[in-house]
């Protein structure tokens, strides 16, 4: 039987690949982006699974919610990967340093 | 022209209410009336006011002040004729004049420090009148900042008065000071015990010091004499070095009941008589002369409070106020009538081309040294015969020195008078002087001042005797010595014909012959003491080495100090250290704590989900 425990492991597990991504990508900035929406996918597993084993549609529903969300976020965060490349000329994660104290 | 008018009415209607006063007091026999007038302010429990105390000796005082004060006025008009200063200086006296009478009338210690302070103001301002000259403005600041230095131990005084006693109230505290003397309280200095009452009254007599040119703090009295004559004569001889003197009469009640404080006053007011004499001899400036003659004077006086003869002394002090301002005053006039000289050398031959001002002066320097029947004579006589009766410990050290005292006195102020009146001028006389006699604006106050010198001595005498001041002054018994006095002095035609028995009066008559010898008779005499006298001379001439030990080693001993406290204590502990240091410390703990701020934005993250661990991990364990 698949029981519940495995669809949180396995959210889990996606959540840390794209925590860890953030922090150890340090070339690519679409790699960064790919990773927020892997995050993102993690919590819509999570949602999905505790809606069919608790019986409750109510997981469903947000899920709805969050991918809206996470769609429009992509969609600025696209945006403004065009504009500061049109700036720096480079995706490089390593150059964005201009808050250094 | 509205100066003087207004000047010299105000001064003369404030002698005439002043006599008034008195007469009505003594009169009617009064009591001492207190007035407080007004309350300053109020703290802690102590009352700050504004007061008046009137009582014989305050009236007697003011009554001196205001009539020498109103006839150096009248003298100012025509001394000070063609000074651009004119207006000024007529509202620098008159202020003078004002702290003087606030001082004496003050019933608190609060106002008499007020006046003191004012007095002192008023000197520096006088002194250093003529701004243009360096001299001046040197003199000014000496004489302001040794005063300061007194009033540093008056100030103390005052506090410990404030303390002991927790008012300032003359009556108030006048009353208690039996009960402080006989208490066990007293202060640890270096060791050794003092008691309360020594040290109150020590340190208010270093108040004393400083005002009236006591030694050590004596060295500006001659230097003021940079200011013009008139303020010499009022200022320097007649009122403000003597309120000094006042003070200590004044606070009898508290220095009664102190023998040490008593006998330091003995002490150096001997010494201050004594040794101030000698320099007279060496001086070739009229005024300096009269100044140390002055402050031979305020060593006498001193002498007189220290043997708890208070009358005594404030009696020389009516008396001295008189002949030294007609001195001073005479002085000026023949400085005037000379063109502003003040060399002696260059003066000669005046009896004839001056004749009021020698004669004047002639009475004033016959009642200075206290030739029989003159006022000098009384006065000074008595304070003899206090301290020869007295019991402190120096007092018959102190009468040998007074005495001999009487002998330089004589010396130095008959040398004055023969090489000014008589002689010929030694040194060479700027052509275009024909002396003439001054005008009556001058020689007015000077016959109005020889009068009481001649007079008021003898005219005072009973009344001194009979306890003219019994309401003022506290003497205890084994002090008082006024009984035996009067027995042993006599009725005033009595004792002068009864001195020609006795030493002072020939001391005194050997003076007058010695110099007349010196400097008519045998001019070359003084060259030939000079050039074998070598060492001593140097001393005098080097006033004791007082200037030089002041200017050359305590001057600069402070000017290091306050130049290690500038650089070491401000600059480098302040500044340095306190203020730029915790600027500097805050910066490197700053630039330390940035290194945190990398920029990037993965850190960042991470360091937020690190947090967040953390606190659940803190949470789930709780």
């Amino acid at each position: 039987m698949i029981t519940l425990h495995y669809y949180l492991i396995f959210s889990a597990i996606l959540f840390s690949i794209g925590l860890a991504g953030i922090f150890i990508n340090r070339k690519n900035l679409i790699v960064l982006l790919m990773c927020v929406e892997l995050i993102l996918l993690a919590v819509n597993t999570n949602f999905i699974a505790f809606s069919r084993f608790l019986d409750n549609p109510s997981g469903q529903i947000f899920v709805f919610f969050i991918l809206t969300v996470a769609a429009a976020e992509s969609a600025i965060g696209l945006a403004i990967l065009v504009v500061l490349f049109r700036k720096l000329r480079s995706i490089n994660v390593e150059t964005l340093d201009t808050l250094k104290g | 022209m509205l100066a003087q008018t207004v000047a010299v009415m105000c001064v003369g209607a404030s002698f005439i209410l002043s006599a008034y006063l008195l007469y009505e007091y003594v009169a009617a026999n009064l009591s001492p009336l207190n007035f407080p007038l007004y309350t300053w302010g109020e703290t802690g429990g102590v009352h700050f006011e504004i007061g008046i105390l009137l009582d014989r000796l305050s009236l007697f005082m003011i009554t001196m002040v205001s009539f020498v004060s109103w006839m150096v006025h009248i003298y100012t008009i025509g001394y000070m004729k063609e000074d651009p200063g004119y207006q000024r200086f007529f509202s620098y006296i008159l202020f003078f004049t004002f702290g003087m009478l606030l001082l004496v009338m003050s019933n608190n210690f609060l106002q008499l420090f007020v006046g003191w302070e004012l007095v002192g103001l008023m000197s520096y301002l006088l002194i250093g009148f003529w701004f243009t000259r360096e001299s001046a403005i040197q003199a000014s600041l000496k004489a302001f900042i040794i005063n300061r230095i007194g009033d540093f131990g008056f100030l103390i005084g005052i506090a410990a008065v404030l303390y002991y006693f927790n008012s300032l109230d003359y009556l108030f505290v006048f009353e208690r000071a039996e009960t402080l003397a006989k208490s066990p309280d007293s202060f640890s200095i270096l060791g050794s015990g003092v008691s309360a009452i020594t040290f109150i009254c020590l340190c208010l007599f270093m108040g004393a010091v400083g005002k009236s040119a006591q030694m050590p703090l004596h060295v500006w009295l001659p230097d003021s004499m940079e200011g013009p004559t008139p303020i010499s004569a009022l200022i320097h001889a007649a009122t403000m070095v003597t309120a000094g003197v006042f003070m200590v009469a004044r606070l009898s009640p508290l220095f009664e009941y102190s023998d040490t404080a008593l006998t330091v006053v003995l002490v150096i007011g001997t010494l201050t008589a004594f040794l101030t004499g000698w320099l007279g001899l060496v001086e070739s400036d009229i005024k300096r002369i009269i100044a140390y003659s002055t402050l031979s004077q305020l060593g006498y006086m001193m002498a007189a409070m220290g043997v708890s003869a208070y009358g005594i002394g404030i009696y020389h002090l009516m008396t001295h106020a008189f002949f030294k301002a007609l001195l001073f005053l005479g002085a000026g006039s023949c400085i005037l009538a000379l063109h502003h000289e003040q060399n002696i050398w260059k003066m000669g031959n005046l009896k004839s081309s001056m004749p009021i001002t020698y004669w004047t002066m002639l009475i004033g320097c016959l009642a200075l040294i206290g030739f029989p029947f003159f006022s000098g004579f009384y006065s000074k006589d008595l304070i003899l015969m206090a301290v020869s009766a007295s019991y402190l410990p120096f007092s018959s050290t102190a009468h040998v020195l007074l005495v001999l005292g009487v002998l330089i006195t004589s010396l130095y102020t008959f040398r004055l008078f023969f090489v000014v009146f008589h002689a010929k001028p030694k040194l060479e006389v700027a052509h275009n002087t024909h002396p003439h006699e001054a005008p009556s604006v001058m020689w007015v106050p000077l016959v109005l001042l020889a009068i009481p010198s001649c007079c008021i001595g003898a005219f005072f005498l009973m009344p001194l005797f009979e306890g003219f001041f019994d309401d003022s002054f506290r003497i205890l018994p084994y002090h008082d010595a006024r009984l035996a006095l009067k027995l042993k002095f006599g009725e005033w035609w009595e004792a002068p014909l009864d001195a020609f028995k006795s030493l002072p009066v020939w001391l005194g008559i050997l003076g007058i012959f010695s110099t007349w010898v010196c400097y008519l008779k045998f001019p070359h005499i003084p060259e030939r003491l000079h050039k074998n006298a070598g060492v001593l001379y140097t001393i005098l001439k080097e006033k004791y080495g007082f200037d030089k030990l002041y200017q050359g080693i305590i001057m600069p001993g402070f000017r290091h100090l306050a130049d290690f406290c500038w650089r070491v204590t401000d600059q480098t502990i302040i500044d340095d250290m306190g203020v730029n240091g915790t600027a500097n410390r805050v910066n490197n703990l700053s630039s330390i704590l940035r290194s945190l701020q990398t920029g990037y934005l993965y850190h960042y993250a991470f360091t937020m989900i690190l947090g967040a661990m953390v606190l659940v991990i803190w949470l789930l364990l709780r």
